[in-house]
């Protein structure tokens, strides 16, 4: 089922958001106003915006070391997360988390990973909890190239598959893990493939095609919303930026990135919603504005906010 | 009061709290036939195939789906066949289950017991009879339970399959027939809290798991040589009942700690510390850990036997200390 025009300027508006929450972002912390370090989305919008498109708020996802743009696809609070990339209180997590650990759980949102891999088994236990009590819910499981050789790949999906539970994995990828280049990681060309290893259904899909990315998902979503079990959907993508900021990425070859830019996601939904007259040009602008002056809002917010107190290092390890 | 099998005891433990809580599901390798050592048994029987699961031989996914499960909504109680397993699914217990709730700021509450199964004795050789408690306990985020008797098996699994945080549940194999008194009626017994196993005043015993009934028995032939020794069953690792520490080796000024694993970096370093800040006073002489040496368990009956830690190790090691300290009245 193709996007409709609301579908489709939501699209677009998700996009934007991610891409300019990630520039700016980019901006802060080569100005050095972000401790720590971030992994950039930038390139990879349509990912997040497609698959988030069709889940419902108490559907679950997982998320990963590169994980903005899940979060404001899933409807994360930018001001939140912001103040969680400046460590101050107010952050998603108190500041306790920091980039690679923001979860939202009143989204369905189980948390950013660090590990690589280290979500999908607990995408995994959310999809087994929601057919456990009943409900229809779904989970979806974000991870990259890098992340479908490791052993919690291949457990959970074997898990999923035996189980018929209602998660949809979603690999995308970009290419590389960290600098090594997926051709040379594994022997398969689409780790799509890898489904039939499991008797699931695979699909390779334009990561880079919001449009098709929101209709696989969709498919996939439904098949595991209607108890028909887990979906694998490899999208193709490529990561714009270095694997972390400041990274400059001189594993790639300038030719490959420049390639990749002219199928900048934004970009070709831009086009094709002034193309159809879906969108003007005016309303593409005020939705630019308009995303702009939340970022910016977000920023003040986050650097108005106090930091944690130091003693708050020894809250939070258990529940009481 | 009837005698019951710490294994009996345990499986009676699960399937009370599977009555009470609908939530609870177990999970794990052969756990349908009752798992390696018996103790799901019957549970399948009871509560059907939704909630008593097999899974395929991937610690990871165990553990990792109970982490999802947990936070989402579920009290999962699952089962890594051996300890010596948890180098499987090594990332999921100490990156994941022990620290999503403090990355997170304080937000998702983790309701979820594995239970695994230590120790050496059996001949199971290297890679099926460890203790590795240490590297458990040092992972703040995890509760450390270790019981050595029927009782204190059955009250502490009730309490930590009621308690919200991810708690490690180490079982000893050879304890599993092991028979002690274990009341009809329902009883929890707090996590956190140690027992003095045997009263005494010149040396303070301290142990946990199945090196408690070696401490007793050790107990036994001191009191025959004139050594009246308090055996203090930790029975929680994390959190520590320190005051209970504190209190007896107050009272005896003497400590010998007995540990089934082997000796560096093992839990009883951990209890020595404590002691020698806290305690250092109390002291009458220096503080003592029998334990196993530092090396793989190995295969053949004469060097498990040299291996383990017993009677006659512990019992040398208290008249050690006895001679150097001063006598206590």
């Amino acid at each position: 089922m193709v996007p409709k025009g609301e579908d489709l300027r939501g699209l677009l508006r998700t996009m934007i958001t991610i891409r300019a929450f990630e520039l700016k972002v980019a901006e802060l912390f080569a100005a050095g106003k972000l401790p720590g370090s971030v992994h950039s989305y930038v390139g990879q919008e349509a990912i997040a915006a497609g698959i988030c498109a069709v889940l419902r708020e108490d559907d679950y996802i997982t998320s990963t070391h590169r994980g903005h743009g899940h979060l404001i696809a899933k409807g994360g609070d930018l001001k939140r997360m912001m103040a969680e990339l400046y460590g101050r209180r107010t952050g998603y997590c108190k500041g306790k988390g920091g980039s690679m650990h923001i979860a939202d759980l009143d989204l369905g949102i189980l948390g950013a990973n660090g590990i690589v891999g280290g979500g999908i088994n607990i995408a995994v236990g959310a999809a087994f909890s929601a057919q456990y009590r009943g409900t229809d819910q779904v989970a979806v499981c974000f991870f990259g190239d890098g992340a479908a050789n490791q052993s919690t790949f291949h457990e959970g999906i074997n898990l999923a598959s035996i189980w018929d539970l209602p998660v949809v994995f979603v690999c995308e990828n970009n290419m590389y893990g960290v600098s090594m280049s997926q051709r040379h990681s594994m022997k398969v060309s689409d780790i799509a493939d890898r489904a039939a290893a499991y008797a699931i259904p695979g699909a390779v899909v334009d990561g880079n095609d919001a449009v098709a990315v929101c209709e696989a998902a969709r498919e996939a979503v439904q098949r595991a919303r209607t108890g028909k079990g887990p979906t694998l959907l490899e999208c193709k993508t490529y990561r714009m930026r270095g694997h972390f900021e400041g990274d400059r990425a001189a594993y790639r070859d300038p030719g490959e990135v420049e390639q990749w830019a002219k199928k900048d996601p934004i970009k070709s939904l831009r086009e094709s919603l002034l193309e159809t007259e879906t969108l003007s040009q005016f309303e593409i602008e005020e939705m630019e504005r308009e995303v702009k002056g939340r970022l910016e809002e977000a920023i003040r917010f986050a650097e108005a906010s106090p930091f944690p107190a130091p003693e708050e290092t020894l809250e939070d390890v258990c529940s009481p | 009061m009837r005698e019951v099998s710490y294994g009996r005891a345990l499986n009676e433990a699960i399937a009370e709290e599977m009555r009470r809580d609908a939530a609870i599901y177990v999970a794990g390798e052969d756990v349908t036939i009752g798992g390696a050592f018996g103790v799901t048994r019957g549970l399948k029987a009871e509560f059907g195939a939704k909630r008593v699961k097999d899974t395929p031989i991937s610690e990871t996914a165990i553990v990792g789906t109970a982490i999802g499960a947990a936070a989402t909504g579920l009290r999962p109680v699952v089962d890594i066949m051996f300890i010596d397993f948890l180098g499987v699914c090594m990332d999921q217990l100490l990156n994941q289950a022990a620290k999503m709730r403090y990355m997170f700021g304080g937000k998702a509450r983790l309701p979820l017991v594995i239970r695994t199964v230590g120790g050496a004795g059996f001949s199971g050789a290297a890679q099926h009879s460890q203790s590795l408690e240490a590297l458990i306990t040092h992972i703040p985020g995890l509760k450390v339970v270790m019981p050595a008797t029927p009782y204190d098996a059955k009250g502490l699994l009730k309490s930590a399959i009621r308690d919200d945080n991810p708690v490690v549940f180490i079982e000893h194999k050879m304890l599993y027939g092991l028979k002690g008194p274990v009341p009809e009626t329902e009883y929890l017994i707090p996590l956190g809290s140690a027992e003095v196993k045997r009263e005494g005043k010149d040396v303070t015993i301290v142990a946990w798991s199945k090196m408690v009934h070696t401490a007793l028995a050790a107990a036994e032939r001191l009191g025959r040589e004139g050594i009246d020794a308090e055996v203090v069953d930790l029975r929680t690792l994390e959190p520590l009942d320190k005051d209970a520490i504190l209190k007896s080796v107050g009272k005896t000024g003497k400590l010998v700690i007995l540990q089934e694993a082997c000796l560096t970096g093992g839990f009883g370093a951990e209890v020595a510390a404590l002691v020698a800040d806290k305690g250092f006073d109390f002291l009458d002489a220096p503080i003592k850990r029998v334990a196993a040496p530092d090396t793989p368990v190995p295969f053949s009956p004469p060097l498990e036997d040299f291996f383990l830690p017993n009677e006659a190790k512990l019992v040398k090691a208290v008249l050690e200390i006895m001679s150097k300290g001063a006598a206590s009245s």
